[in-house]
Protein backbone atom coordinates (compact mmCIF):
# COMPACT_ATOMS: atom_id res chain seq x y z
CA UNK A 1 0.00 0.00 0.00
CA UNK A 2 1.78 2.97 -0.88
CA UNK A 3 1.53 6.49 1.07
CA UNK A 4 -1.34 8.10 1.21
CA UNK A 5 -2.76 11.26 -1.83
CA UNK A 6 -1.69 14.25 -0.56
CA UNK A 7 -3.10 17.41 -0.80
CA UNK A 8 -0.96 18.44 -3.35
CA UNK A 9 -1.33 15.28 -5.58
CA UNK A 10 -5.54 15.64 -4.88
CA UNK A 11 -5.16 19.54 -6.56
CA UNK A 12 -2.59 18.03 -9.04
CA UNK A 13 -5.28 15.56 -9.90
CA UNK A 14 -8.42 17.65 -9.94
CA UNK A 15 -6.71 19.94 -12.60
CA UNK A 16 -6.38 16.92 -14.92
CA UNK A 17 -9.86 16.43 -14.64
CA UNK A 18 -10.77 20.36 -14.92
CA UNK A 19 -8.84 20.23 -18.22
CA UNK A 20 -10.33 17.06 -19.70
CA UNK A 21 -11.44 17.52 -23.46
CA UNK A 22 -8.54 20.15 -23.97
CA UNK A 23 -6.65 19.94 -27.19
CA UNK A 24 -4.12 22.72 -26.23
CA UNK A 25 -3.11 23.68 -22.29
CA UNK A 26 -0.56 26.60 -21.69
CA UNK A 27 0.93 26.88 -17.99
CA UNK A 28 2.56 30.24 -16.89
CA UNK A 29 5.69 30.55 -15.15
CA UNK A 30 5.90 29.85 -11.22
CA UNK A 31 3.65 27.53 -11.78
CA UNK A 32 4.44 23.97 -10.86
CA UNK A 33 1.09 22.22 -9.95
CA UNK A 34 -0.74 23.71 -12.72
CA UNK A 35 1.88 22.05 -14.62
CA UNK A 36 1.47 18.69 -13.34
CA UNK A 37 -1.64 18.94 -13.51
CA UNK A 38 -1.42 19.29 -17.41
CA UNK A 39 1.24 16.84 -18.14
CA UNK A 40 -0.81 14.38 -15.83
CA UNK A 41 -3.99 14.53 -18.64
CA UNK A 42 -1.59 14.31 -21.31
CA UNK A 43 -0.34 11.21 -19.67
CA UNK A 44 -3.31 9.68 -18.85
CA UNK A 45 -4.84 10.62 -22.35
CA UNK A 46 -1.59 8.53 -23.79
CA UNK A 47 -2.12 5.43 -21.24
CA UNK A 48 -6.07 4.66 -21.93
CA UNK A 49 -5.29 5.91 -25.81
CA UNK A 50 -7.42 9.15 -26.05
CA UNK A 51 -6.33 12.44 -27.81
CA UNK A 52 -2.98 13.80 -28.10
CA UNK A 53 -3.22 17.07 -25.90
CA UNK A 54 -0.50 19.40 -26.53
CA UNK A 55 0.92 20.66 -23.80
CA UNK A 56 3.13 24.13 -23.44
CA UNK A 57 4.69 24.93 -20.26
CA UNK A 58 6.36 28.03 -20.00
CA UNK A 59 10.30 28.27 -19.44
CA UNK A 60 10.68 24.87 -20.64
CA UNK A 61 12.55 23.85 -23.37
CA UNK A 62 11.12 20.03 -23.40
CA UNK A 63 7.78 20.65 -22.88
CA UNK A 64 7.15 23.90 -25.55
CA UNK A 65 7.37 23.75 -29.10
CA UNK A 66 6.91 27.40 -29.47
CA UNK A 67 9.35 28.74 -31.64
CA UNK A 68 7.69 32.54 -32.16
CA UNK A 69 9.51 33.68 -28.92
CA UNK A 70 7.32 34.67 -25.75
CA UNK A 71 4.71 36.41 -28.40
CA UNK A 72 3.47 32.96 -29.75
CA UNK A 73 1.59 32.26 -26.84
CA UNK A 74 -0.64 35.33 -26.89
CA UNK A 75 -0.96 34.97 -30.29
CA UNK A 76 -2.08 31.27 -30.11
CA UNK A 77 -4.84 32.84 -27.66
CA UNK A 78 -5.65 35.79 -29.57
CA UNK A 79 -6.02 33.40 -32.82
CA UNK A 80 -8.31 30.32 -30.19
CA UNK A 81 -5.80 28.13 -30.87
CA UNK A 82 -5.23 27.88 -26.35
CA UNK A 83 -8.20 26.04 -25.15
CA UNK A 84 -6.83 26.41 -21.34
CA UNK A 85 -4.98 28.55 -19.01
CA UNK A 86 -3.59 28.77 -15.43
CA UNK A 87 -4.01 31.92 -13.05
CA UNK A 88 -3.37 32.47 -10.01
CA UNK A 89 -4.02 35.98 -7.51
CA UNK A 90 -3.07 37.38 -4.41
CA UNK A 91 -6.73 38.28 -4.10
CA UNK A 92 -9.71 36.29 -5.94
CA UNK A 93 -13.00 37.90 -5.02
CA UNK A 94 -16.60 36.80 -5.76
CA UNK A 95 -17.09 38.33 -9.61
CA UNK A 96 -14.12 36.32 -10.71
CA UNK A 97 -11.61 39.54 -10.48
CA UNK A 98 -8.01 38.70 -10.14
CA UNK A 99 -5.42 40.65 -8.60
CA UNK A 100 -1.85 39.87 -8.94
CA UNK A 101 -0.64 43.22 -7.65
CA UNK A 102 -0.88 43.88 -4.18
CA UNK A 103 -3.20 44.67 -1.05
CA UNK A 104 -4.01 48.72 -0.10
CA UNK A 105 -3.91 51.42 -2.43
CA UNK A 106 -1.96 51.74 -6.01
CA UNK A 107 0.91 52.56 -6.25
CA UNK A 108 2.61 52.03 -2.93
CA UNK A 109 0.93 48.90 -1.95
CA UNK A 110 1.99 47.91 1.45
CA UNK A 111 2.12 44.47 0.27
CA UNK A 112 3.36 44.05 -3.44
CA UNK A 113 3.36 40.40 -5.42
CA UNK A 114 5.19 40.37 -8.72
CA UNK A 115 2.42 41.46 -11.28
CA UNK A 116 -0.62 41.06 -13.42
CA UNK A 117 1.53 38.98 -16.13
CA UNK A 118 -0.61 38.25 -19.07
CA UNK A 119 -3.66 37.87 -17.12
CA UNK A 120 -5.26 41.16 -18.31
CA UNK A 121 -5.06 39.66 -21.79
CA UNK A 122 -5.27 35.82 -21.73
CA UNK A 123 -8.34 36.44 -19.05
CA UNK A 124 -10.59 37.52 -22.17
CA UNK A 125 -9.43 35.28 -24.81
CA UNK A 126 -8.84 31.70 -23.61
CA UNK A 127 -11.98 30.09 -22.96
CA UNK A 128 -11.01 27.76 -20.09
CA UNK A 129 -8.91 29.75 -17.76
CA UNK A 130 -8.38 27.81 -14.19
CA UNK A 131 -7.78 30.24 -11.00
CA UNK A 132 -5.78 28.24 -8.70
CA UNK A 133 -5.11 29.42 -5.31
CA UNK A 134 -3.50 27.01 -2.54
CA UNK A 135 -4.40 29.27 0.37
CA UNK A 136 -8.16 29.14 1.06
CA UNK A 137 -8.63 32.07 3.22
CA UNK A 138 -10.24 35.57 3.91
CA UNK A 139 -7.27 37.32 2.69
CA UNK A 140 -6.98 35.51 -0.79
CA UNK A 141 -10.55 34.66 -1.27
CA UNK A 142 -12.16 38.55 -0.76
CA UNK A 143 -15.51 40.13 -1.36
CA UNK A 144 -13.53 42.57 -3.86
CA UNK A 145 -10.37 42.95 -4.99
CA UNK A 146 -7.67 45.69 -3.88
CA UNK A 147 -6.98 46.10 -7.69
CA UNK A 148 -7.87 44.40 -11.05
CA UNK A 149 -5.55 43.02 -12.65
CA UNK A 150 -7.94 41.14 -14.69
CA UNK A 151 -11.44 41.48 -14.29
CA UNK A 152 -13.70 38.35 -14.14
CA UNK A 153 -16.42 39.57 -16.58
CA UNK A 154 -17.23 42.09 -19.10
CA UNK A 155 -20.16 44.15 -20.86
CA UNK A 156 -20.73 43.02 -24.60
CA UNK A 157 -18.69 45.86 -26.10
CA UNK A 158 -15.64 44.33 -25.11
CA UNK A 159 -14.17 41.09 -27.09
CA UNK A 160 -14.39 38.29 -25.07
CA UNK A 161 -14.53 34.97 -25.31
CA UNK A 162 -12.63 33.60 -22.56
CA UNK A 163 -12.67 34.00 -19.06
CA UNK A 164 -12.52 31.98 -15.40
CA UNK A 165 -13.72 28.21 -15.53
CA UNK A 166 -12.92 27.30 -12.05
CA UNK A 167 -11.56 28.15 -9.02
CA UNK A 168 -9.53 25.20 -7.47
CA UNK A 169 -7.98 25.78 -3.81
CA UNK A 170 -6.06 23.25 -0.98
CA UNK A 171 -9.80 23.10 0.34
CA UNK A 172 -12.21 23.14 -2.08
CA UNK A 173 -13.50 23.67 -6.28
CA UNK A 174 -15.45 26.05 -7.73
CA UNK A 175 -16.85 26.46 -10.86
CA UNK A 176 -17.80 29.93 -11.91
CA UNK A 177 -21.40 31.32 -13.66
CA UNK A 178 -20.17 33.31 -16.15
CA UNK A 179 -24.06 34.61 -16.94
CA UNK A 180 -24.48 34.89 -12.53
CA UNK A 181 -20.81 36.19 -12.73
CA UNK A 182 -20.72 34.12 -9.45
CA UNK A 183 -18.56 30.92 -8.40
CA UNK A 184 -20.48 28.03 -7.22
CA UNK A 185 -19.02 25.28 -4.97
CA UNK A 186 -19.07 22.00 -7.00
CA UNK A 187 -17.12 19.98 -4.18
CA UNK A 188 -15.08 20.05 -0.56
CA UNK A 189 -11.81 18.61 -0.49
CA UNK A 190 -11.51 15.58 2.03
CA UNK A 191 -11.10 16.78 6.19
CA UNK A 192 -13.09 19.93 4.95
CA UNK A 193 -16.96 20.49 4.77
CA UNK A 194 -19.31 23.33 3.78
CA UNK A 195 -18.82 25.11 6.90
CA UNK A 196 -15.29 25.48 6.83
CA UNK A 197 -15.59 26.87 3.48
CA UNK A 198 -18.22 28.91 4.16
CA UNK A 199 -15.94 30.57 7.22
CA UNK A 200 -12.66 30.81 4.95
CA UNK A 201 -14.31 32.16 2.22
CA UNK A 202 -14.58 36.17 1.74
CA UNK A 203 -17.10 36.38 -1.28
CA UNK A 204 -21.19 34.67 -1.38
CA UNK A 205 -21.26 31.88 -3.45
CA UNK A 206 -24.14 29.73 -4.99
CA UNK A 207 -24.20 25.67 -3.47
CA UNK A 208 -23.16 26.60 -0.04
CA UNK A 209 -24.43 23.38 1.37
CA UNK A 210 -22.69 21.38 -0.75
CA UNK A 211 -21.96 17.68 0.97
CA UNK A 212 -19.51 17.07 -2.18
CA UNK A 213 -16.09 15.47 -1.84
CA UNK A 214 -13.73 16.04 -4.58
CA UNK A 215 -12.66 12.83 -6.06
CA UNK A 216 -9.04 11.34 -5.38
CA UNK A 217 -6.58 9.96 -8.10
CA UNK A 218 -6.91 6.31 -7.79
CA UNK A 219 -3.54 3.66 -7.21
CA UNK A 220 -2.75 3.65 -11.20
CA UNK A 221 -3.32 7.62 -11.33
CA UNK A 222 -1.45 8.15 -8.24
CA UNK A 223 1.24 5.83 -9.19
CA UNK A 224 1.67 8.20 -12.49
CA UNK A 225 1.94 11.60 -10.50
CA UNK A 226 4.89 10.10 -8.38
CA UNK A 227 6.68 8.33 -11.13
CA UNK A 228 6.23 10.04 -14.99
CA UNK A 229 5.45 13.44 -13.93
CA UNK A 230 7.54 14.16 -11.08
CA UNK A 231 10.40 13.26 -13.56
CA UNK A 232 8.87 15.70 -16.44
CA UNK A 233 8.21 18.21 -13.65
CA UNK A 234 12.17 18.28 -12.44
CA UNK A 235 13.25 20.65 -15.59
CA UNK A 236 11.73 23.37 -15.00
CA UNK A 237 10.54 23.10 -10.96
CA UNK A 238 13.55 20.55 -9.38
CA UNK A 239 12.73 21.96 -5.88
CA UNK A 240 8.76 21.40 -6.36
CA UNK A 241 9.41 17.44 -7.99
CA UNK A 242 11.76 16.65 -5.30
CA UNK A 243 9.79 17.98 -2.73
CA UNK A 244 6.95 15.13 -4.17
CA UNK A 245 6.64 11.40 -3.13
CA UNK A 246 8.29 9.52 -5.33
CA UNK A 247 7.85 5.88 -6.35
CA UNK A 248 7.14 3.34 -3.67
CA UNK B 1 28.81 48.18 -37.25
CA UNK B 2 29.29 46.46 -34.33
CA UNK B 3 31.78 47.70 -32.03
CA UNK B 4 33.59 44.87 -30.23
CA UNK B 5 34.20 45.82 -26.32
CA UNK B 6 35.27 44.95 -23.20
CA UNK B 7 32.21 44.02 -20.75
CA UNK B 8 33.57 47.35 -18.70
CA UNK B 9 33.86 49.47 -21.69
CA UNK B 10 30.16 48.27 -22.74
CA UNK B 11 29.05 48.97 -19.20
CA UNK B 12 30.82 52.61 -19.48
CA UNK B 13 28.67 53.24 -23.27
CA UNK B 14 25.23 52.84 -20.89
CA UNK B 15 24.71 56.14 -19.50
CA UNK B 16 22.46 57.24 -16.66
CA UNK B 17 19.28 58.66 -17.49
CA UNK B 18 18.61 56.19 -20.54
CA UNK B 19 16.10 54.03 -21.66
CA UNK B 20 17.08 50.21 -21.46
CA UNK B 21 15.34 47.48 -22.48
CA UNK B 22 15.86 44.18 -20.81
CA UNK B 23 14.93 40.34 -21.54
CA UNK B 24 13.59 38.12 -18.98
CA UNK B 25 15.97 35.87 -16.61
CA UNK B 26 16.98 32.39 -17.83
CA UNK B 27 16.07 33.94 -21.33
CA UNK B 28 18.81 36.76 -22.32
CA UNK B 29 19.06 38.15 -19.22
CA UNK B 30 23.28 39.66 -18.61
CA UNK B 31 23.33 40.17 -14.68
CA UNK B 32 27.01 40.23 -15.10
CA UNK B 33 26.65 42.81 -17.25
CA UNK B 34 24.25 44.55 -15.08
CA UNK B 35 26.42 44.07 -11.93
CA UNK B 36 29.13 46.50 -13.76
CA UNK B 37 26.49 48.94 -14.41
CA UNK B 38 25.68 49.00 -10.59
CA UNK B 39 29.53 49.11 -9.32
CA UNK B 40 30.11 52.53 -11.69
CA UNK B 41 26.73 53.87 -10.37
CA UNK B 42 24.38 54.22 -13.02
CA UNK B 43 21.53 56.22 -11.64
CA UNK B 44 18.01 57.30 -13.35
CA UNK B 45 17.76 54.73 -16.03
CA UNK B 46 13.62 54.05 -17.37
CA UNK B 47 14.08 50.12 -17.40
CA UNK B 48 11.26 48.61 -19.97
CA UNK B 49 11.01 44.24 -18.76
CA UNK B 50 10.47 42.88 -21.85
CA UNK B 51 8.29 41.84 -20.55
CA UNK B 52 8.88 40.61 -16.98
CA UNK B 53 11.97 41.21 -14.73
CA UNK B 54 13.78 39.28 -12.12
CA UNK B 55 16.89 38.99 -10.21
CA UNK B 56 19.04 41.54 -12.64
CA UNK B 57 16.35 44.31 -12.24
CA UNK B 58 15.93 43.78 -8.56
CA UNK B 59 19.31 44.31 -7.64
CA UNK B 60 19.02 47.39 -10.41
CA UNK B 61 16.05 48.87 -7.97
CA UNK B 62 17.93 48.13 -4.59
CA UNK B 63 21.00 49.84 -6.48
CA UNK B 64 18.99 53.03 -6.18
CA UNK B 65 19.63 52.90 -10.29
CA UNK B 66 16.08 52.54 -11.20
CA UNK B 67 13.82 56.06 -11.41
CA UNK B 68 11.15 54.27 -14.03
CA UNK B 69 10.11 50.65 -13.87
CA UNK B 70 7.50 49.41 -16.73
CA UNK B 71 7.24 45.64 -16.02
CA UNK B 72 4.02 43.70 -15.95
CA UNK B 73 5.83 41.56 -13.29
CA UNK B 74 9.23 41.15 -10.95
CA UNK B 75 9.68 38.04 -9.41
CA UNK B 76 12.45 35.41 -8.42
CA UNK B 77 10.72 32.36 -9.67
CA UNK B 78 10.87 29.56 -7.60
CA UNK B 79 13.03 31.90 -5.01
CA UNK B 80 9.71 34.20 -4.36
CA UNK B 81 9.04 37.74 -4.47
CA UNK B 82 11.78 40.26 -5.27
CA UNK B 83 12.76 42.10 -2.16
CA UNK B 84 14.42 45.27 -3.40
CA UNK B 85 11.26 45.37 -5.68
CA UNK B 86 8.62 45.36 -2.91
CA UNK B 87 10.58 47.67 -0.80
CA UNK B 88 10.69 50.51 -3.45
CA UNK B 89 7.20 50.48 -4.25
CA UNK B 90 6.17 50.71 -0.54
CA UNK B 91 8.71 53.29 -0.36
CA UNK B 92 7.47 55.33 -3.66
CA UNK B 93 11.10 55.30 -4.80
CA UNK B 94 10.45 54.15 -8.34
CA UNK B 95 7.83 55.57 -11.02
CA UNK B 96 5.84 52.31 -11.70
CA UNK B 97 4.06 52.06 -15.13
CA UNK B 98 2.47 48.43 -14.57
CA UNK B 99 1.90 46.56 -18.04
CA UNK B 100 0.87 43.04 -18.85
CA UNK B 101 2.85 40.69 -21.22
CA UNK B 102 1.46 41.19 -24.42
CA UNK B 103 0.59 44.90 -24.29
CA UNK B 104 4.33 45.55 -23.93
CA UNK B 105 4.88 42.76 -26.79
CA UNK B 106 2.81 45.46 -28.76
CA UNK B 107 4.21 48.03 -27.79
CA UNK B 108 7.86 46.85 -28.99
CA UNK B 109 6.04 45.88 -31.84
CA UNK B 110 4.79 49.49 -32.59
CA UNK B 111 8.09 50.92 -32.53
CA UNK B 112 9.39 47.85 -34.23
CA UNK B 113 7.31 48.73 -37.18
CA UNK B 114 7.85 52.27 -37.07
CA UNK B 115 4.18 52.93 -36.38
CA UNK B 116 2.80 55.29 -33.16
CA UNK B 117 1.02 52.46 -31.62
CA UNK B 118 -0.43 49.32 -32.00
CA UNK B 119 -4.34 47.71 -30.95
CA UNK B 120 -3.82 44.65 -28.54
CA UNK B 121 -7.73 42.26 -27.23
CA UNK B 122 -8.33 42.22 -23.58
CA UNK B 123 -7.41 44.66 -20.48
CA UNK B 124 -10.79 46.85 -20.65
CA UNK B 125 -12.13 46.84 -17.70
CA UNK B 126 -8.93 46.32 -15.58
CA UNK B 127 -6.98 48.12 -13.63
CA UNK B 128 -3.74 48.34 -15.19
CA UNK B 129 -5.73 49.75 -18.29
CA UNK B 130 -6.55 52.80 -15.30
CA UNK B 131 -3.11 53.25 -14.29
CA UNK B 132 -1.46 54.00 -17.66
CA UNK B 133 -2.11 57.24 -19.70
CA UNK B 134 0.36 55.68 -22.51
CA UNK B 135 -2.99 53.28 -23.27
CA UNK B 136 -6.05 54.27 -24.49
CA UNK B 137 -9.54 52.55 -25.25
CA UNK B 138 -11.11 53.24 -28.82
CA UNK B 139 -13.70 52.41 -31.28
CA UNK B 140 -12.53 50.09 -33.80
CA UNK B 141 -12.56 52.18 -36.76
CA UNK B 142 -14.05 48.66 -39.07
CA UNK B 143 -16.71 48.22 -36.34
CA UNK B 144 -17.75 51.05 -34.24
CA UNK B 145 -19.21 48.89 -31.90
CA UNK B 146 -16.31 47.09 -30.44
CA UNK B 147 -14.14 48.71 -28.32
CA UNK B 148 -10.23 48.10 -28.18
CA UNK B 149 -7.04 49.25 -26.49
CA UNK B 150 -4.39 51.19 -28.28
CA UNK B 151 -1.16 50.86 -26.92
CA UNK B 152 1.68 53.35 -27.73
CA UNK B 153 4.75 52.51 -28.87
CA UNK B 154 8.04 51.30 -27.02
CA UNK B 155 11.47 52.32 -28.00
CA UNK B 156 14.55 51.43 -25.32
CA UNK B 157 17.38 53.59 -26.19
CA UNK B 158 19.37 50.55 -25.30
CA UNK B 159 18.71 46.96 -25.40
CA UNK B 160 20.97 44.31 -23.22
CA UNK B 161 21.01 41.26 -23.15
CA UNK B 162 22.70 38.15 -23.20
CA UNK B 163 23.08 35.35 -26.14
CA UNK B 164 24.83 32.32 -26.33
CA UNK B 165 26.82 33.32 -29.73
CA UNK B 166 27.86 36.65 -32.13
CA UNK B 167 30.12 35.75 -34.98
CA UNK B 168 32.84 38.34 -35.68
CA UNK B 169 30.77 40.02 -38.05
CA UNK B 170 28.11 40.92 -35.27
CA UNK B 171 25.51 38.48 -36.34
CA UNK B 172 23.69 37.42 -33.08
CA UNK B 173 22.33 33.77 -32.57
CA UNK B 174 19.33 33.81 -30.48
CA UNK B 175 17.34 30.27 -31.66
CA UNK B 176 13.83 30.26 -30.68
CA UNK B 177 13.86 33.53 -28.45
CA UNK B 178 12.40 35.79 -31.08
CA UNK B 179 11.03 38.55 -28.07
CA UNK B 180 15.09 39.16 -27.82
CA UNK B 181 14.72 39.22 -31.17
CA UNK B 182 11.92 41.82 -30.63
CA UNK B 183 13.57 44.03 -28.34
CA UNK B 184 16.71 44.26 -30.26
CA UNK B 185 14.64 45.71 -33.47
CA UNK B 186 12.27 47.52 -31.35
CA UNK B 187 15.52 49.64 -29.53
CA UNK B 188 17.58 52.27 -31.10
CA UNK B 189 20.55 50.20 -30.29
CA UNK B 190 21.34 46.62 -28.68
CA UNK B 191 24.47 46.18 -26.48
CA UNK B 192 24.84 41.94 -26.65
CA UNK B 193 26.88 39.86 -24.07
CA UNK B 194 27.73 36.73 -25.27
CA UNK B 195 29.34 33.01 -24.49
CA UNK B 196 31.76 32.60 -27.21
CA UNK B 197 32.20 34.45 -30.46
CA UNK B 198 32.41 32.21 -33.86
CA UNK B 199 34.87 33.11 -36.63
CA UNK B 200 32.49 31.79 -39.22
CA UNK B 201 29.12 33.68 -40.05
CA UNK B 202 26.19 32.91 -38.29
CA UNK B 203 24.33 33.63 -41.27
CA UNK B 204 26.14 31.00 -43.38
CA UNK B 205 24.33 28.24 -42.32
CA UNK B 206 21.13 28.58 -43.37
CA UNK B 207 19.52 25.94 -40.89
CA UNK B 208 20.56 28.42 -37.91
CA UNK B 209 19.91 31.89 -40.03
CA UNK B 210 16.51 32.60 -39.14
CA UNK B 211 17.18 32.90 -35.32
CA UNK B 212 20.08 34.83 -35.89
CA UNK B 213 19.67 38.42 -35.07
CA UNK B 214 21.84 40.51 -37.86
CA UNK B 215 24.50 42.63 -37.11
CA UNK B 216 22.69 45.63 -38.61
CA UNK B 217 20.87 45.78 -34.96
CA UNK B 218 23.62 45.66 -32.53
CA UNK B 219 25.69 48.18 -32.03
CA UNK B 220 28.23 46.73 -29.02
CA UNK B 221 28.97 42.63 -28.58
CA UNK B 222 31.31 41.93 -25.26
CA UNK B 223 32.92 38.38 -24.98
CA UNK B 224 31.26 37.52 -21.15
CA UNK B 225 31.19 34.14 -20.63
CA UNK B 226 28.65 32.61 -17.85
CA UNK B 227 27.00 36.17 -18.46
CA UNK B 228 23.51 35.08 -17.69
CA UNK B 229 24.49 33.87 -13.91
CA UNK B 230 23.31 33.28 -11.39
CA UNK B 231 19.95 33.66 -13.69
CA UNK B 232 20.23 30.70 -16.86
CA UNK B 233 20.46 31.04 -20.41
CA UNK B 234 17.81 29.57 -22.22
CA UNK B 235 18.87 25.91 -23.91
CA UNK B 236 22.70 26.63 -22.51
CA UNK B 237 22.73 26.62 -19.05
CA UNK B 238 19.98 26.55 -16.03
CA UNK B 239 20.02 28.92 -12.90
CA UNK B 240 21.91 28.64 -10.09
CA UNK B 241 18.84 27.86 -7.96
CA UNK B 242 21.06 28.32 -4.78
CA UNK B 243 22.88 31.69 -5.58
CA UNK B 244 19.36 33.02 -6.09
CA UNK B 245 17.57 31.88 -3.06
CA UNK B 246 21.25 33.41 -1.49
CA UNK B 247 20.38 36.50 -2.93
CA UNK B 248 16.31 36.62 -2.19
CA UNK B 249 17.51 35.80 1.85
CA UNK B 250 20.08 38.42 1.58
CA UNK B 251 18.23 41.31 -0.56
CA UNK B 252 14.97 40.89 2.17
CA UNK B 253 16.57 44.23 4.26
CA UNK B 254 18.43 47.10 2.57
CA UNK B 255 21.35 46.59 4.07
CA UNK B 256 21.73 42.39 3.26
CA UNK B 257 21.61 43.78 -0.01
CA UNK B 258 24.55 45.67 -0.09
CA UNK B 259 26.47 42.97 1.73
CA UNK B 260 25.56 40.79 -0.90
CA UNK B 261 26.46 42.80 -3.62
CA UNK B 262 29.88 44.12 -1.63
CA UNK B 263 30.83 40.37 -1.33
CA UNK B 264 29.42 39.29 -5.05
CA UNK B 265 31.62 41.92 -6.49
CA UNK B 266 35.14 40.75 -4.46
CA UNK B 267 33.76 37.11 -5.75
CA UNK B 268 33.55 37.59 -9.33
Amino acid sequence: MSEACTSRELMIYTISRLLKGVRHVAVGQSSPMPAAGAMLLRAINQRDGLEHVQVSILGSVKHNSFTGGAEELFDCAAQGRLDAFFLGGGQIDGQGNVNLVGTGDYPNNPVRWPGSFGSAYLYFLVPRVILFREEHSLRSLVERVDFVSAPGVTDETVYRRGGPHALLTNAALFSFEREAGRFRLESTHPGHDWRDIRGTTGFAYDNEQCEATTPSPDEATLALIRGRIREELRECYPQFAGNMPGPC
Amino acid sequence: MTEFVTPQKMAEMIPSGCKLGLAPDDYGASPRLVRMLIDRGIRDLHVVCAPIGGMQVDMLIGAGAVATLETSAVSLGEAGGAPCFSRAVRDGSIRLRDATCPAVFAGLTAAEKGVPFMPIRGIIGSDVLEKRDDWKVTSNPFDDGEQIVVVSAIQPDIALFHAPEADRFGNVRLGRRREVMLLAHASKKAFVTVERISDVSLLEDEKMAAGVLPAIYVSAVAQLQNGGWPTGLYAEYPRDGQEIEKYARAARSPEGFLAYVRDSRSAA
